[in-house]
């Protein structure tokens, strides 16, 4: 057995690197005053306005994002989808660091930290949805962890391990998509006990299903944007496979995404109608729910739709950015935007920029830790002494 | 805790209030109090508060809470209107210019100790317990600070000390419950100088209010804020002007607050038990499509590779049939063509044998 050497190169000051040092740097900073000075000091949480962007944005969108990892390893490994098989390591390897990076932040979101394992350990409060989020996003985040150990195993050399792990792949996968649909519909639930909170064009009994299903857009469209980053920036690190498969794999996501944006907009109208919140549409929160629905959901459908046919990898990826862009709108609308809509503005919440500061500094971290992973350890292509699995 | 009826004419004594009727007749009666029928409350009426902040300074002095930034006789406090804080437990807000309304109205905030608490339902450390007595309590304890108490609030009770670094909690009105299991009234209501509180069993109160209603015809509108709201709180409000003027929500609807995630709560068992099944039933189509198309595949192949054979055999057969064929019919020529030759010979000397007779020999 034998280790791979990590030779550290010298830091070259190439634009990106100067940016992160500098965003690591201030969050490091931030972060020390968060933890001796509170929440006061480095947020504008109220107690009108207990949550801010680092459940909004961190959270909510950040587990809506890292839905790539149970999407594509599902595609490939249920749903019998081979030709997609070089995706599912990069999509896990992002789903691990985005769900770990949203726990991360949960850390500097929750007034004690130390004691998160507390709902586990020392008292279940199994009637709350927050309950059912923490609990599955806990054991994902798990899960997600031993599914990516093949690549690090391979890294390191250790055979056996890795075989042993690679034998779980089924029921990994499987137990995925079952903590997946759980939470990622649970995080819409949260919102359900506030129906006096939340305007009633994003409140529905259906919120929990809206969540789940625009996830699965959120993991698709993902994998595209990531797939066309890193042709970007590592294309010398992908292998023949992998390049040969990515064009497809775009395609055929761009389709499935154009689906599932399709009948996601069926249910947000159903939405509507059943909340018979019709009459909410000629007003100011009226018009930006349809900037959501029509300008982020029915024409990202209308355009994945368009690029897969015309089998045009331009308008698939530049439809995979807007679609994650509607995504991102849609969570804040129900965490920040559309909650506590009945608030005089001067009790509306808007973010403080130490808030905009630890969230840029985890993304940060986590393009980082990506980074270092993409160039180490066998992601964008297949270690040649394994079999593919 | 159970309620003593000693203690309980106590308090009532020391409420003023003459109800120590009812006994235990209405014990049965579970929903006007939730799952605790002798669980108390309180009945705050806007007709009769004056504004005084007594109840204020009561409550910051019994559940000993900081010093207010302004002093509670200050009652320039009230052109702004205020919410509970970290510091504050309660506040009154003062209301004017209301249609139907004499004078300005005053409407005395605190936790409503809702039957079923949304509070106590969205908490994931259970950190809040409903007692018995009806008093919403909060446990610090075990509090890990996520805060989806205060989103989950209707009332918009919960605060939080967010200048703490290290030892937040979330503060709120406790009903005065240490003082209630040593059989005191809630500081505030024992400082109301005009009896605008008034404390009791929730099936009580719910009656003095309609009593108070019939009383005095015009004076109160027919509606006790709290009997249903959100499924029923411990304290309640009645008041002579509708209660959106005076800052209460009137939209809140009177479902309780558990109801509203059980349907969400009640998938997560199908999920968990019939996403394995359907996912590996799924994977299992997949897997037998694969494996038939393979053996149709195979199955297809042998059947080429048969029937490529028989044809080449039908065909090396024909080709040999053929091939006897023109064997035989190349000896025939040839041996027409020995007995032609040989006929013409026998011409020259006609008395050779005919044609075709045994003994004709192919001339060498």
């Amino acid at each position: 057995m034998q280790f791979p050497k990590v030779t550290l190169e010298r830091p070259r000051w190439t634009p990106f690197n100067i940016v992160a040092a500098i965003v690591v740097v201030v969050g490091l900073g931030i972060t020390v005053l968060r933890f001796t000075k509170g929440l006061a000091a480095t947020t504008n949480l109220s107690d009108y306005n207990p949550w801010g962007i680092w459940i909004g944005f961190d959270l909510l969108v950040g587990v809506a994002l890292a839905a790539g990892g149970y999407v594509t390893s599902a595609a490939c490994y249920l749903f019998g989808l081979k030709r997609f098989h070089t995706a599912v390591r990069p999509a896990i390897l992002t789903g691990f660091l985005g769900y770990a990076l949203v726990v991360l932040a949960l850390h500097y979101d929750v007034g004690r930290p130390w004691r998160l394992p507390y709902p586990f350990i020392v008292q279940q409060g199994t009637t709350s949805l927050l309950f059912e989020v923490a609990a599955c996003v806990a054991l994902y985040l798990t899960v997600l962890f031993i599914e990516w150990t093949p690549a690090a195993l391979e890294w390191l050399g250790l055979k056996r391990a890795r075989n042993l792990v690679v034998r779980l792949t089924l029921v990994l996968t499987i137990f995925g998509v079952v903590l997946s649909t759980l939470h990622q519909s649970s995080l819409g639930a949260l919102f359900l006990i506030a129906p006096s909170k939340l305007h009633p064009l994003w409140y529905s009994p259906y919120l929990a299903l809206f969540f789940f299903v625009s996830s699965i857009v959120a993991g698709l469209s993902m994998v595209i944007v990531e797939g066309a980053l890193a042709h970007r920036y590592f294309h010398h690190k992908m292998d023949e496979a992998h390049r040969r498969e990515a064009d497809g794999v775009a395609l055929g996501f761009a389709k499935a995404a154009s689906w599932v944006l399709a009948g996601y907009f069926v249910l947000k109208v159903v939405g509507v109608a059943q909340a018979d919140a019709w009459h909410h549409l000629a007003s100011g929160y009226g018009a930006w729910f349809l900037v959501e629905v029509i300008g982020f959901v029915m024409l990202p459908c209308f355009f994945f739709a368009i690029g897969a046919r015309e089998k045009n990898l331009r308008i698939v990826r530049f439809t995979a950015a807007w679609a994650v862009l509607g995504i991102v709108i849609n969570r804040f609308n129900v965490g920040l935007i559309a909650f506590n809509y009945h608030l005089p503005s001067s009790e509306r919440y808007f973010p403080h920029w130490m808030e905009i500061g630890i969230s840029l500094f985890i993304v940060t971290i986590g393009v980082l830790a990506y980074k270092f992973i993409v160039s180490h350890m066998p992601i964008l292509y297949a270690h040649p002494d394994y079999e593919p699995h | 805790m159970s309620i003593s009826r000693r203690r309980f004419l106590g308090w009532m004594g020391a409420a003023g209030a003459g109800l120590a009727a009812g006994g235990r007749a209405h014990a049965a009666a579970l929903p006007p109090s939730g799952g605790h029928p002798d669980a108390l409350g309180v009945l705050f009426d806007v007709t009769r508060c004056i504004g005084c902040r007594k109840c204020e300074e009561a409550c910051n002095r019994v559940n000993e809470l900081p010093p207010p930034e302004r002093p509670f006789q200050d009652l320039g406090v009230l052109q702004k209107t205020r919410r509970t804080d970290a510091r504050t437990y309660t506040v009154v807000n003062r209301y004017e210019g209301i249609p139907g309304a004499k004078g300005p109205l005053y409407r005395k905030i605190q936790c409503n100790h809702c039957l079923e608490p949304a509070c106590a339902s969205a908490c994931f450390v259970r950190a809040f317990t409903k007692n018995p007595d009806g008093a919403v309590t909060y446990d610090e304890s075990v509090c890990v600070g996520c805060r989806y108490c205060m989103i989950a609030c209707p009332f918009e009770i919960p605060t939080y000390e967010y200048d703490k670094a290290l030892t937040p909690r979330v503060m709120k009105c406790t009903f005065c419950h240490p003082r209630l299991v040593q059989g005191l009234l809630p500081g505030c209501v024992e400082a109301c100088p005009s009896e605008a509180l008034t404390f009791g069993r929730r099936r009580d109160l719910l009656r003095i209010a309609r009593e108070r209603m019939a009383q005095f015809p015009g004076r109160y509108l027919d509606h006790i804020y709290g009997e249903f709201e959100m499924g029923g709180t411990a304290w309640m409000t009645i008041s002579g002007v509708p209660f959106a003027a005076i800052g209460m929500r009137e939209d809140l609807g009177t479902t309780p607050a558990p109801e509203l995630t059980k349907g969400a709560l009640g998938v997560v068992p199908v999920v968990a038990a019939m996403w394995p099944v359907l996912l590996t039933g799924i994977y299992a189509i997949n897997r037998r499509r694969d494996r038939i198309a393979r053996e149709e595949r195979e199955a297809a192949v042998a059947a080429a590779v048969a029937r490529a054979e028989a044809e080449a055999k039908k065909k090396l057969a024909e080709a040999l049939a053929k091939a006897e064929k023109d064997k035989k019919a190349a000896i025939e020529r040839e041996v027409k063509k020995a007995l032609e030759e040989a006929a013409r010979a026998r011409g020259e000397a006609p008395a050779g044998p005919a044609p075709g007779t045994p003994g004709a020999t192919k001339p060498a």
